[in-house]
């Protein structure tokens, strides 16, 4: 049965879990929610698991018109919610009926909003993950972002008892200033001191090419070494590349993008990921260098951190 | 010539969660086999924490959890596979034939490739069809294989501006690559021909017709062959 009509789409929303793996050799990138720790959270709230489907919703938020009585939490970034007009907070569960209305309005803070209901949303599982990778046309909703009149269903769930919220310490912060902790490599042999230390000292900020792919920005130009040919031999990325094409001008890699032929100075850390999925055009970027060390620790913090709120929210 | 083959790979750390081995600086079937028998060897053998490996011309990159593994641990399964290199089996590659009908509305940049290489469109079909191609890697979309090597007589640079929108089956060449893209997407090739054939279907029990370290040889059809293909929805 269906748990929700779209009466409008929002400007992009699409489902995703904790992404596809295992076929990047074939092709086909990881895709998955790009704020891991808002997707996980908006799940442990209504009481699914971490990697369960969620809506990851872009920007301008939807219209929804529920078909049965389920649980639903909002999580990430903040988009003035009303249920039947009514104010609904982010990162909190609430329980709607059939033919109430959720209005999601523009961005306040931050980019993207996780939208999490009891049971998951329920879509075909393709090559192992629910999630929707829109290039390549699969996953997710029929492979797409949603239109008006899609009906979504959800898995089986059990209502929660009492309704859950994260404690208010625990929420992020979102700042237009962002600092990117990342760890020089894989070509940072191809750039020469001068140009490793612009990469790390200078401001940058984010051009209106953002989006799954890959955020482009703004600043001063990045100089290879003169002897060095800008592009290489095409070789896999992940999700934090941050890519320095002829122009000198970076751009950070996302979970849609696989295989590139241009250097990579940098990898943004795994930990540091969920804040460039919040960042939005316009926004300022700095990148901090950290060693593999700092950046394992930070992870296992943040791995900590997460069982603490499993045991605290469920 | 030398196939570029380094005697020992470099390792290129990709944040916390990648490790790149680099085993030469060609892209040469001698190196490219090497990284093909390294990530099956990976593959059967699978160490703890490995997320996925991503085959490329000539390095791999594995992508580990960082809560369960370290790129040192990784480093050091990498060298003790390099040992036992000869032990691994590559299992045999298999060939696909993959008819193409070329030219016209099929492949409007065939005049192009014949004109820049001082070739009739005639020799550019006998050219590209002759030989076996080897698959490099697999990238860029779902299933699109980068394929060489091209005869010399072939090589063409990509298109100034790249097509917002190439369809689906049409067959390109970039320099000294020729690939096909299995999806309809932005791309930049010169584009001779087109395949009917779906090379990517994840509704297919087997959504992909080939794999790294595969080979294609492209088989030249006419346009009626083509629309009999198509109309058949051949799987």
């Amino acid at each position: 049965m269906g748990a929700f009509l779209v009466q409008a789409p929002g400007s992009y929303t699409t489902v995703q879990d904790k992404g596809r793996f295992g076929y990047q050799k074939m092709g086909i990138p990881v895709s998955g929610v790009l704020d891991s720790f808002a997707g996980s959270v908006a799940n442990l709230l209504v009481g699914n698991p971490e990697d369960s489907a969620v809506l990851e919703i872009t920007v301008t938020g939807p219209r929804l018109t529920f078909l049965r009585k389920i649980d639903v939490a909002l999580a990430g970034a903040e988009m003035g919610a009303t249920l039947n007009n009514q104010p609904v907070h982010c990162w909190e569960s609430f329980r709607v009926s059939p033919g109430d209305i959720l209005k999601m309005q523009q961005v306040k803070i931050g980019c993207r909003a996780y939208l999490a209901v009891s049971g998951g949303i329920e879509v075909p599982k393709v090559l192992g993950s629910r999630s929707t990778y829109v290039v390549g046309k699969l996953g997710g909703y029929h492979g797409r972002p949603l239109k008006k009149g899609d009906i979504l269903r959800c898995g089986e769930g059990t209502l929660l008892d009492v309704p859950r919220r994260l404690p208010s310490a625990l929420i992020p912060r979102h700042s237009s200033e962002i600092v990117l902790r990342a760890i020089p490599g894989p070509q940072d042999d191809f750039f020469p001191e001068e140009g490793l230390s612009t990469f790390f000292k200078s401001e940058f900020t984010i051009s209106t090419n953002a989006n799954r792919m890959g955020y482009r920005l703004q600043g001063p130009s990045i100089r290879q070494k003169e002897n060095m040919p800008a592009s290489i031999i095409s070789d896999p990325s992940i999700s934090g590349s941050v890519q320095i094409p002829a122009d000198g001008q970076p751009i950070i890699l996302l979970g849609e993008q696989s295989m590139g032929g241009y250097t990579k100075i940098a990898t943004v850390i795994s930990t540091d990921i969920p804040k460039v999925a919040q960042a939005i055009p316009g926004n300022v970027i700095r990148f901090e260098e950290v060693t593999l060390e700092t950046a394992y620790s930070l992870h296992m913090k943040q791995k900590k951190l997460m069982r603490e709120i499993v045991r605290n929210v469920l | 010539m030398s196939s570029g083959l380094y005697e020992t790979p470099k390792i290129r750390v990709v944040g916390d969660r990648g490790l790149l081995a680099e085993y030469g600086d060609k892209i040469d079937p001698v190196v490219n086999k090497k990284v093909i028998s390294i990530a099956i060897g990976l593959e059967h053998d699978a160490p703890t924490g490995m997320i996925e490996i991503i085959p490329s011309y000539r390095s791999l990159l594995i992508v580990y959890d960082p809560s369960v593994t370290t790129s040192s641990v990784l480093q050091e399964s990498l060298s003790s596979l390099e040992k036992r290199l000869q032990e691994i089996e590559i299992p045999p590659s298999q060939t696909v034939e993959i008819p193409v009908c070329y030219g016209g509305e099929f492949g409007p940049d065939i005049q192009f490739v014949a004109e820049s290489n001082n070739l009739t469109v005639d020799a550019v079909i006998r050219l590209h069809s002759e030989p076996e191609y080897h698959i490099f890697m697999i990238g860029f979309s779902p299933g699109f294989p980068y394929l060489g090597v091209l005869p010399k007589e072939l090589h063409t640079p990509r298109k100034k501006t790249p097509r917002t929108q190439v369809l689906a089956g049409s067959v390109g060449i970039a320099n000294e690559q020729t690939g096909i893209y299995p999806v309809t997407s932005p791309g930049g090739w010169q584009l001779i021909g087109l395949t009917p054939l779906k090379l990517f279907n994840p509704e297919r029990s087997n959504p992909f017709l080939y794999k790294v370290g595969d080979r294609i040889k492209f088989k030249p059809i006419s346009p009626e062959e083509y629309r009999r293909l198509a109309e058949k929805g051949i799987k």
